[in-house]
């Protein structure tokens, strides 16, 4: 068996077309793999189920900072009105709905920051050096092309294996990528 | 969903089918001649990598020379006091008020366009959101000038900021102008973080393709190490979708808040609880007038004519043509209130407005905002470039009016006669706002310059059909092998 030394990060297969990439990621998905990934230019509508994703859990960091973005608004207003109490129209020095849209605000903008740090976050950028970018066509899968790598990583990573099932999904120039040094 | 192409698959067709006969009503393609991915690239691309145009460089230097108008404007008025501005007893809300709400109401078409037209599944908005998150963004640039500056004191515009200063006095939360402080901030904000996330594949392509070592840590930097991984994508598409839904109810709270700086008042003429919606609607009239100036010059000077078709134009001119409906319909509306809920100075104040010292700007906003728009109803003139582009001119003037109409008819004739007065800008006023033009081409020239103008990533999956992973009959989806 060609030994696939320490030094590779996986194995990449090309591929033309988006219909030709999602069904190849369906055979990959079947095979059992699970430390690989697709790359396109685009993102293909459904190709999550054709690779067996799980829900995203941005949600969760959007959620979180809209919750701290209602609570900072609440307690700063609550804090400043009693803090300096400013008399005004004879109003109360807090009431949840005066200052409702400073609350509101403050909660759309933190949900914002929560759902742009959570996406960041789970996908684990920035990360501005990866092998991928050693690998001359993989620059292409930002224009028009579509790839698959199967990482080295994954428990059943066999490298004949890997090409077959590459190979037999459709894809083109099989190739090893070194992983960093 | 399945698609045309497995719809006419019998092997996949449902059987009820057969009995209804569907009328085959083939959707109008979104990118023109059939292009590839790699022709949305190159065209896209190629304007940022190309060289730098002339009439870039000719624009660019008048845009700059308008942008200096603001700054010498400023100048003056910081070293000798707004009273160089023409406020003066009744009217202390004058242009800066007006060229505010003008320039954030403009902002409005193009979180509307990244964020609800997103959440309604409209395709054809990939072609223009991008541009058109710019011009929100620079319209907010351009629309913060303006209160900051009224404020009087420059130097102390951070007090509007709940900061702990040394008077140990925090900002009044009662009050609609310090919501709005939190409102502007955080639409400008958000709308930064909105623009900046839908670029990040794009600029990772641009740093795929840098050919010089400047390029490719500009671009590298800003595309954090974006690798186009489905995974990836997974957590962006829902961060996206997660932004347009809090971006929707934040655009419509942001002039909603602005119409509360007047309509928590208690002249007449503003205070009315239709202020809101109609604030709204007038707002995303008035963006789409100016997404409809800034992107028809772009298509022509660009080439971009299968990106932006006939059928985004239209679209965008039924837009027009319905928030413009809108206006006119509140503007009906604001008189049949102010007659049927019988209080005299309401009466007054619209009666005022139509016939009476500023009523020359009153029908300029009427033939602009109400009745120009209606000529979009003719598919002949929505089809012809030029008359659209002078239309959307027209819009953006009419709705400056507006602003004036409602802001100044109402400050100038209140309650007692013996106050009334009338209001002119002075010199300063005019070059100030004269010059907000300028600031806006220059921030607009660089944003054509330097970061790609079409979110040509969405436009490959949302307004390309060989995108469509089961659209195997696509022609450039057919397997050369033919194993499918």
């Amino acid at each position: 068996m060609p030994a696939t030394d320490n030094n590779t990060f996986g194995i990449a297969a090309t591929f033309r077309t988006a219909p030709d990439v999602y069904h190849a990621c369906e055979k990959v998905r079947d095979a059992g793999y699970t430390r690989w990934d697709s790359y396109t230019p685009f993102p293909i509508h459904g190709i999550h189920h054709a690779m067996g994703l799980k829900r995203s859990k941005v949600p969760i960091f959007t959620f979180l900072g809209g919750v701290t973005g209602f609570l900072t608004g609440l307690s700063i207003v609550a804090y400043m009105n009693f803090n300096y109490p400013l008399i005004v129209g004879g109003k109360p020095y807090f009431s949840p709905v005066f200052p409702f849209p400073i609350f509101y605000e403050l909660t759309i903008l933190l949900a914002a920051f929560g759902t742009l740090g959570g996406m960041f976050i789970l996908n684990r950028l920035p990360r501005h050096h990866h092998p991928l970018f050693d690998y001359e066509p993989f620059l292409k899968t930002s224009d028009d092309t579509f790839m698959i790598v199967i990482e080295s990583t994954d428990p059943t990573f066999n490298e004949d294996k890997v090409r077959a099932v590459l190979g037999e999904a459709g894809g083109e120039d099989i190739s090893i990528i070194q992983a960093e040094d | 969903m399945p698609t045309l192409a497995e719809a006419s698959d019998n092997t996949s067709r449902p059987a009820i089918l057969d009995k209804v006969k569907p009328v085959d009503m083939p959707r109008r393609p979104l990118v023109l001649n059939d292009r590839s991915y790699n022709w949305v690239t190159e065209k896209v691309c190629g304007i940022v990598e190309g060289k730098t145009p002339t009439w870039w460089w000719i624009s660019f230097a008048i845009a700059g020379g308008m942008a200096s108008f603001t700054l010498m404007g400023l100048i003056y008025l910081v070293s000798a006091g707004v009273g160089v501005w023409g406020l003066a007893n009744p009217v202390n809300w004058g242009w800066a008020i007006v060229n505010f709400v003008f320039w954030i109401g403009i902002g409005h078409a193009g979180t509307l366009i990244s964020a609800v037209l997103c959440l309604l599944k409209q395709r054809w908005r990939t072609s223009i959101n991008r541009t058109a998150e710019a011009m929100t963004i620079f319209a907010v640039v351009c629309a913060g000038i303006f209160p900051l500056f009224h404020v009087g004191r420059v130097w102390f515009a951070w007090w509007l900021f709940p900061l702990p200063n040394s008077n140990w006095i925090w900002p009044n939360f009662r009050s609609p102008l310090e919501w709005d402080v939190f409102a502007v901030s955080t639409y400008g904000t958000v709308s930064v973080l909105f623009w900046y996330m839908g670029m990040i594949p794009d600029l990772g392509t641009l740093r795929d393709r840098a050919k010089s070592a400047w390029r490719r840590v500009f671009y590298g930097t800003l595309a954090m190490g974006w690798r186009n991984s489905s995974r990836h994508w997974h957590n962006y598409e829902m961060a996206y979708l997660l932004l347009a839904g809090i971006s929707t109810p934040l655009v419509l709270s942001v002039h909603t808040i602005v119409s509360f700086d007047f309509a928590a008042s208690v002249l007449p003429g503003w205070h009315t609880t239709i202020f809101p919606p109609y604030f709204v609607a007038g707002a995303i009239f008035s963006g789409f007038g100016m997404v409809l100036t800034l992107i028809l010059p772009l298509r022509a000077v660009y080439g971009l004519h299968d990106l932006v078709n006939q059928y985004h134009i239209d679209a965008m001119c039924k837009i027009v043509l319905a928030t413009g409906s809108m206006v006119g319909y509140a503007y009906m509306m604001e008189f049949f209130i102010a007659w049927y809920g019988a209080n005299p100075y309401e009466g007054f104040a619209f009666i005022n407005r139509a016939f009476g010292q500023y009523a020359w700007a009153y029908w300029i906003m009427i033939s602009c905002n109400v009745i120009c728009p209606q000529l979009f109803w003719f598919k002949k003139i929505r089809g012809n470039i030029g008359l659209v582009w002078i239309i959307s001119i027209f819009v953006n003037v009419g709705m400056w009016f507006e602003r004036f109409v409602i802001t100044v008819s109402s400050l100038a004739n209140d309650f007692l006669p013996s106050s009334w007065g009338y209001y002119s800008p002075t010199i300063v006023d005019i070059f100030t706002f004269f010059g907000t033009f300028g600031v806006f081409s220059v921030l607009f020239l660089l944003f054509l310059r330097f970061l790609p103008l079409i979110a040509f990533s969405e436009v490959k999956a949302l307004s390309m059909p060989q995108a469509d992973p089961h659209n195997h009959d696509h022609p450039q989806n057919r397997n050369p092998k033919g194993d499918h």
